[in-house]
């Protein structure tokens, strides 16, 4: 059965179209991560299927019913929200319990439920705090136990990691990505780092100006990328991109090749200046100017290589894109 | 930590301001309160001095206890004030919500409307609003003061609250709404503790007026059972003659409540909650 299906949804706020015919399936228990630059709609559209907002058209359907008019508290569904958004005058076991009080659930299985979600995110040594007295990470575990205890048929996350420092996001990242396999639940994540897309999707929506611009699981995505904006968007550092011209082929035809393709051979065919080397210790990062145009090349391991240094690049043309000039991929 | 904070020589500076600005604005308080203690004749030889055992006197807290009801009076400016400020911070609270959350159309100039009595002084419309009462037979009541202060006001607690209650996360309401949470609940459990701090700022702007408005008072409810504080307190001031002691005994205890109601608010002021509910 499908988690949720959205059929040619559009939202505008006034003249502005926010969302353009939007149309997305998520299958039971699957992780689906909407990613975009900022702006492109994915929070809008993730407010939408929570019926925070109102569709202009389209439907919005949930576990196969109409939820176009049901309000958010009806549709089954929990939300975290990217600052967390505890309620202040309430301490942890409130906090997770409101829902489920306002829900006109028995105590016997508020607490179960709480006892249960506090002990899954190791909250239970905090339970009696309020969240004034919680650290970033332990704010975002209760507000990952607040939509747990609701038991939803879709969870959906608005950049929760986007508050938390480095090393706290890579945790939590890990815990939402255990949570999925423990809860079996779907959920569908909103976020602009594409890191956190490739890690945590089944299958990744990118968006772009409130279009879906391509849905696929991350390796079908970063593999056979539909256009230059998606092939450009997945991957760190990002695909380069220059003129064919500059291998002899048509100007009008964008080369793109991802810097882990790119090595450094005295007989490659192209010659660049290294402007800057990053050295990451397990991988040597070198940008270089290549007739005007800036690329990356990513070489595994640690290399020698000076600013300044004229270099010979190669590249593998079986794993290289190419783009006509309105961006759509060519064979 | 700011430098300059640190430096000796600004902290005492910036005590030392303080200190005086407070002399300065509890002079004219202190000086009515000790020559409330005082004889009619210490009063006007040494306006200055603290009553002695010689000048000491309760004479002026005798009239004002035995002349007129000086407790109705003093029951009717707790009664207007306390109502019109529950008034004024309800409605003015209500409205900025439905400014400030709901896109509608005409909220902006909704809005400006609503802000406009703010630059309007409401003793322009005196003639209008007299009449107004006449018909609709509010003269001499406590009423017309109440609705004549909330409607004076409200302007500024909207603008206010408005922009203070833009700043409360919407994440925080959706979350309510999530949860299923009804509006109300929205507004009155989450968002108001939230703006608290600007509700006292509120309510200490319009109390202080309220209280010692003269004119409203001698014009809408000027009747024995109606009169405030500040009118009841105007038989001591006579065209030749004007019994000191009376007026200063009753200005002494007119500003015991508002002092209370201060603190109850001011405390508010100062106090937040809002740390850890976002961020």
């Amino acid at each position: 059965m499908t988690a949720l299906t959205l059929t040619n949804v559009n939202k505008s706020f006034g003249n502005v179209e926010v969302l353009k015919d939007i149309n997305i399936e998520v299958e039971d228990g699957e992780f689906v991560v909407f990613v975009g630059p900022s702006g492109c709609g994915k929070s809008t559209l993730l407010r939408v299927i929570a019926g925070l907002e109102d569709v202009t058209s389209g439907e919005v359907r949930i576990g196969g019913e109409l939820m176009n008019l049901t309000p958010p508290s009806k549709r089954g569904i929990a939300m975290v929200f990217q600052s967390y958004a505890l309620y202040p005058h309430l301490n942890v076991r409130k906090n997770m319990s409101l829902a489920l009080k306002q829900e006109g659930q028995t105590k016997q299985v508020i607490d179960e439920r709480v006892a249960k979600a506090s002990k899954m995110l190791n909250l239970e040594p905090y339970i009696d705090r309020y969240p004034s007295e919680l650290s970033g990470g332990q704010r975002q575990r209760v507000a990952i136990g607040r939509a747990i205890v609701r038991e939803p048929k879709l969870f959906l996350f608005d950049e929760p990691l986007s508050n938390l420092d480095a090393a706290l996001r890579m945790n939590t990242r890990l815990e939402i990505a255990n949570l999925h396999q423990q809860l079996d639940a779907s959920m569908i994540y909103v976020t602009h780092d594409q890191t956190e897309a490739m890690t945590l999707a089944d299958k990744i929506v990118v968006l772009r100006d409130g279009r879906v611009e391509q849905v696929g699981s991350p390796m079908e995505l970063y593999n056979n990328p539909a256009n230059q904006f998606v092939a450009g968007f997945l991957g760190a550092p990002s695909m380069n991109f220059f003129p064919a011209s500059v291998v002899g082929d048509s100007a009008d035809i964008t080369m793109g090749v991802r810097p882990e393709d790119l090595f450094l051979a005295d007989d490659g065919p192209l010659a660049a200046k290294v402007t800057h080397v990053e050295h990451l210790g397990g991988d040597t990062n070198v940008i270089a100017m290549m007739q005007g145009h800036q690329v990356t090349a990513r070489l595994f391991g640690q290399h020698h290589v000076d600013t300044g240094q004229e270099i010979q690049i190669g590249y593998t043309p079986d794993r290289s894109y190419r783009f006509d000039t309105h961006g759509a991929r060519l064979a | 930590m700011n430098k300059a904070r640190q430096n000796p020589l600004n902290t005492a500076a910036m005590h030392g301001a303080l200190i005086l600005y407070t002399l300065i604005a509890l002079f004219p308080v202190f000086v009515i309160i000790i020559n409330s203690f005082k004889t009619r004749r210490a009063i006007f030889r040494e306006p200055l001095a603290l009553p002695d055992s010689e000048s000491f006197s309760l004479i002026g807290y005798q009239t004002v206890m035995k002349q007129g009801d000086f407790f109705l009076y003093f029951q009717n400016s707790m009664i207007v004030t306390v109502v019109s400020l529950t008034f004024i911070l309800l409605f003015g609270a209500m409205a900025a919500f439905a400014l400030s959350e709901y896109r509608f159309k005409g909220n902006l100039l909704m809005g400006l409307y609503l802000a406009l009595g703010i630059m309007i002084p409401i003793r322009i419309g005196t003639v209008a609003i007299l009449e107004m009462m006449v018909a609709t037979g509010l003269v001499n009541t406590l009423w017309a003061l109440i609705l004549v202060y909330t409607a004076q006001g409200l302007p500024l607690a909207v603008f206010i609250l408005s922009e203070f209650m833009r700043q409360v996360s919407d994440d925080l309401k959706d979350a309510g709404r999530v949860d299923g949470l009804s509006e109300y609940t929205i507004f009155f459990r989450l968002v108001l503790p939230l703006v608290r701090p600007a509700m006292a700022t509120v309510a200490v702007f319009n109390m202080i007026p309220i209280w010692n408005d003269l004119w409203f008072p001698l014009i809408l409810a000027p009747a024995e059972e109606t009169k405030t504080l500040t009118l009841g307190s105007q038989v001591f001031i006579g065209q030749f003659v004007t019994d000191w002691n009376a007026v200063l005994s009753a200005l002494s205890m007119a500003i015991l409540p508002v002092l209370v109601l201060y603190v109850i608010f001011s405390r508010q002021l100062i106090r937040g909650i809002t740390s850890g509910a976002v961020k």
